[in-house]
């Protein structure tokens, strides 16, 4: 790995990303075992530090790093001196004098990761950061499409809905790009980001014209809790136009693949028959596969030498 | 100018191995019970080929596996991660008598890391170890059972097996330092 910590899916080279999948190839089997554990991260500490709430990515984590033999603290802010108004560098500092190896950080603070790293030797792990980026969830839906699909050379991919607060797009984007995925954004043009053409990938507004070509539509949360600004008229109106439903199922391809990182709003972005769909969604495989992506990161960036710095 | 010294040709390797063969055979009583796993990376191709050279003496089927140790070393974090490999053992280990293949017995350590691999699949009756070299220099208690040959080294020097399957043709080298040896 070119970076000794994960801050963003820009840091991976191809090589680095297809070493993670690779690995996280092998590490899956573990799960499979009567024993689903190894000892390779006995003795090292891995702390979850989520400012923001979580399920499954505070999960995924925690299983990934037991499964490695690792022990595990589990930080959120709710109940901890963050709420006594304790700042991100002193929980920092606080965490560093108990000796943490790692540290995965969430927060809603665009680039608070990267303020970590500065000031901690632990590796840092970003697990979102505002509506920044969440490399390791990018990772995970490479691994996804990586099972379905050969190759991500000239691999089609549809990020639809709410780009503009999805660090899950701008992740995707980055490690999409890097693999030679060719990738489309489709939203609504309040719900882009500023410049995005300088994203190097395609953009549209219709969905209905951009389904039949996709390899793989990725769905995006709309994310009720960013939506003050009212960025959409109306939930309805949304789903009306960027919604997968039933009938926009049926404008895919017959080998394409629905993925959506979670938590779903059924109705909204996705029908509740399309994420069951048994062909096409492949959403609860992305939740699996994320345990073994993690377990490849974190022995990827603790199972070599400790940096001295 | 460093030395480079052929060892071992292809008709050395095939005829340790036939050896190595004849004497799981004796020492077991045959092969029933017999499992056969090789440890990643060159010792997956030569355990294959021993349980295929089983199959033919005994007249019945011997089963091979391959086993990854990289999450089991204990070197990890004091040199950059190992690259990792899949564990396919195709068989319930309970009461076998497994014999470990690997293609260099040097420190120990890698054998060490599979035995606590194995143990994680299941409890053998047994385990042996076969190499197809044994060059010294242990730095654990352990020892083979079957070695193809054993070969006097300097610690700088490297053995190199290369074997079809992975190199294109079968052969052991030793090559003098000044590299810090490589196999393990």
């Amino acid at each position: 790995m070119r970076s000794r910590h994960l801050l963003s899916a820009g840091d991976l080279d191809a090589a680095d990303i297809t070493r993670v999948l690779d690995t996280a190839a092998h590490l899956a089997k573990v799960t499979d075992r009567a024993i689903k554990k190894v000892p390779t991260l006995r003795g090292r500490t891995v702390c979850n530090l989520f400012f923001e709430d979580s399920t499954r990515t505070r999960i995924s984590f925690e299983l990934a790093a037991k499964r490695l033999s690792a022990d595990v603290i589990n930080f959120s802010a709710k109940g901890s001196s963050v709420s006594k108004g304790e700042s991100l560098k002193d929980t920092a500092i606080t965490l560093e004098a108990m000796g943490v190896d790692a540290i995965v950080v969430r927060h809603a603070a665009s680039g608070a990761p990267w303020r970590l790293a500065e000031w901690v030797r632990a590796v840092v792990v970003n697990a979102g950061d505002g509506t920044h980026e969440h490399p390791t969830q990018a990772l995970l839906d490479l691994y996804t499409m990586r099972q379905r699909f050969p190759g991500f050379e000239g691999l089609r991919v549809a990020i639809v809905g709410d780009v503009l607060h999805s660090r899950v797009a701008r992740s995707n984007v980055l490690a999409l790009t890097t693999m030679g995925a060719e990738v489309t954004l489709v939203a609504p043009p309040t719900l882009l980001p500023a410049r995005v053409e300088a994203w190097g990938v395609a953009v549209s507004y219709d969905l209905d014209a951009v389904l039949p070509k996709q390899d793989v539509v990725m769905m995006l949360r709309v994310q009720t809790e960013r939506q003050r600004a009212g960025f959409v008229p109306s939930m309805r109106e949304y789903a009306r136009l960027y919604g997968l439903d039933a009938r926009r199922l049926e404008l895919m391809a017959d080998h394409a693949i629905v993925m959506h990182p979670g938590p779903m709003n059924r109705g909204v972005e996705i029908a509740a028959d399309v994420a069951d769909s048994l062909e096409r969604s492949v959403i609860a495989d992305q939740v699996a596969n994320g345990i073994s992506v993690r377990m490849a990161l974190l022995y990827l960036l603790l199972g070599g030498p400790e940096v001295v710095s | 100018m460093s030395g480079r010294a052929v060892v071992m040709d292809a008709a050395d390797v095939h005829r340790a191995l036939v050896r190595i063969a004849h004497e799981v055979v004796e020492r077991n009583k045959g092969t029933g019970g017999l499992v056969v796993v090789g440890i990643h990376t060159r010792g997956v191709p030569l355990a294959g080929r021993l349980a295929a050279k089983l199959t033919e003496i005994e007249g019945r089927p011997v089963p091979h596996g391959a086993l990854d140790v990289a999450m089991y070393r204990d070197d990890i974090g004091m040199r950059p991660p190992q690259a990792t490999h899949d564990t396919h053992l195709p068989f319930d280990l309970a009461g076998t008598v497994a014999v470990l293949v690997d293609d260099v017995l040097y420190t120990g350590r890698t054998v060490r890391a599979a035995l606590d691999a194995l143990t994680d699949f299941g409890r053998p009756r047994a385990i042996q170890l076969a190499v197809l070299v044994d060059r010294g220099h242990r730095e654990l208690p352990l020892r083979a059972d079957y070695v193809g040959k054993n070969l006097p080294t300097a610690p700088d020097q490297a053995v190199k097996v290369r074997l079809q399957e992975t190199d294109g043709h079968d052969g052991v080298v030793v090559e003098d330092g000044p590299r810090k040896a490589v196999a393990s």
